[in-house]
């Protein structure tokens, strides 16, 4: 470690590195005492009765490929984390384990990088509170039947490529009327509420057992609920074609119902409708 | 003069940084290294070429291990679910017809006797236990796959399908079938 450093950084560092930390650090927290010493006392009082909580993760490195996937468990002392699932791994990350490995990127359920399977359940981890009232272990898994990556990271290739099958962007062939924007009424806008909010997380995709078993040609929740988001645009004129896609056996049909799918969207959408909707749609429209 | 070297360094190292208090001691003390802002990163990386990257991640994705799925999923939504349960049923149903269909066909040949009249003279020397159970074990199948393919008909006229709807829908089919079925084994 030391080695890879400049010689000079060896040779001043090690005696000057004291000397030099103590005095800078009062003056970056300038006029912030008053904060410390409330974190402080919370410290103290929290010292002596430690809500511990025991994450088990699932580890897989693909360093050691023949080593079989594990669970590791981590204790972490709740009044010490933040409140979602996704503060106690970045924690974790930071202090007790930098090797774990996991997407996160907005910690607010807007990007949908952490979605994860937590205790059973598919979510976003920032999404998801950990549950204090006991302290039963937590299970975290990665997103259920996918390529794991790395710990926790999932390989969304095939789910990138289904999306970007469905041409998911405004197809059509005449221009507007006023040469400006495609115009629609409320009542379109409408349509598309309940839909333009998918984040694309996949949670609802890995949970759905059909696509567990088909994911090869069957679309899945996500993609078909993205499917919907272009065929109801009143301002898209690929609609026949977009339909015609998804007439066969495989695509749109291998939905069973399950609803997996809507009970586990972390943004409270709704694919099981959407799919439901396609399916009627296709069925009396011809 | 090294030292003096060592505080341009420096300088330059957080010029894009600023910050009071290094910028106004890091000339001074010359032993700006130290101080240095950056993290330093004892990980060697080496540049591979996009082909030996390619061959890599090739390498890795026949090595990715499977996540798990049906082991680890909430229980009640994979071994609970109406549809899987639909299917089972239906399956059991459509399965035992041939089944029975296959053996009516071959009794003769066999030397078996499976007359609606031998059946019901064999099921009713049973005791009322045994015949309720037996009954229940056919009664059960048929009304969870009446009442779950209704529920699943409403499903397909979009209506129903949300979160808290559908969990309640499902556990009343599960109930009604229950009661149904015992009524259709023990008071039939």
């Amino acid at each position: 470690m030391a080695a890879l450093r400049s010689s000079t950084a060896r040779l001043l560092g090690a005696a000057s590195r004291p000397v030099l930390r103590a005095p800078a650090a009062p003056a970056a927290v300038r006029g912030m005492a008053q904060v410390t010493d409330g974190q402080q006392q919370n410290l103290a009082a929290s010292a002596d009765q430690a809500k511990l909580k025991t994450f088990q993760i699932y580890r897989w490195n693909p360093d050691t490929p023949t080593e079989k996937p594990r669970m590791q468990s981590y204790t972490l002392d709740l009044n010490k984390t933040g409140p979602m699932v996704l503060d106690a791994l970045i924690r974790i990350k930071n202090e007790i384990d930098p090797t774990l490995t996991f997407r996160r990127s907005c910690r607010e359920g807007i990007c949908g990088s952490c979605a994860m399977n937590i205790n059973g359940t598919n979510t976003l981890a920032c999404l998801c509170r950990i549950p204090a009232e006991d302290n039963a272990e937590m299970k975290v898994y990665p997103l259920p039947h996918t390529y794991v990556v790395k710990d926790l990271v999932p390989d969304l290739t095939q789910f990138y490529k289904q999306y970007k099958s469905i041409k998911p962007y405004l197809q059509r062939d005449t221009p507007a009327e006023d040469g400006k924007e495609y115009r629609q009424s409320k009542a379109d806008r409408k349509k598309l509420d309940g839909l333009y909010e998918c984040i694309l997380c996949a949670c609802c995709s890995t949970s759905c057992p059909s696509y567990w078993w088909n994911s090869e040609e069957y679309l899945g929740p996500a993609i078909l609920l993205q499917s919907y988001r272009w065929l109801v645009d009143s301002r898209d004129e690929k609609t026949a074609q977009r339909k015609d896609a998804l007439n066969n056996s495989m695509s749109l049909y291998r939905c069973h119902t399950i609803l997996n799918c809507t009970r586990t969207c972390p943004k409270g959408l709704n694919p099981g409708l959407a799919i439901a909707e396609i399916k009627r749609d296709m069925a009396f429209s011809g | 003069m090294i030292a003096q070297r060592a505080g341009t360094t420096a300088l330059r190292r957080v010029a894009g940084k600023p910050n009071a208090f290094f910028t106004a001691n890091v000339a001074k003390l010359g032993l700006a290294q130290s101080l240095s802002t950056t993290q330093i990163r004892p990980v060697a990386t080496q540049k591979l070429t996009p082909a030996d990257g390619a061959a890599l991640l090739a390498k890795q994705r026949l090595q990715r291990p499977v996540s798990p799925h049906l082991d680890v999923y909430d229980k009640q939504q994979t071994w609970f679910g109406g549809s899987i349960w639909m299917r089972i049923t239906g399956s059991a149903f459509s399965g035992s017809l041939y089944v029975f269909a296959t053996a009516y066909l071959a009794a003769p040949l066999l030397g078996w006797h499976l007359e609606s009249a031998s059946l019901a003279a064999s099921f009713g020397a049973l005791p009322f236990a045994a015949k309720g159970a037996l009954k229940f074990l056919a009664a059960w199948p048929f009304a969870f796959h009446a009442l779950n393919g209704v529920r699943h008909l409403v499903f397909d006229m979009t209506y129903g399908i949300k979160r808290q709807t559908l969990i309640k829908s499902g556990w009343y089919v599960w109930g009604a079938s229950m009661v149904g079925g015992l009524y259709l084994a023990f008071f039939l």
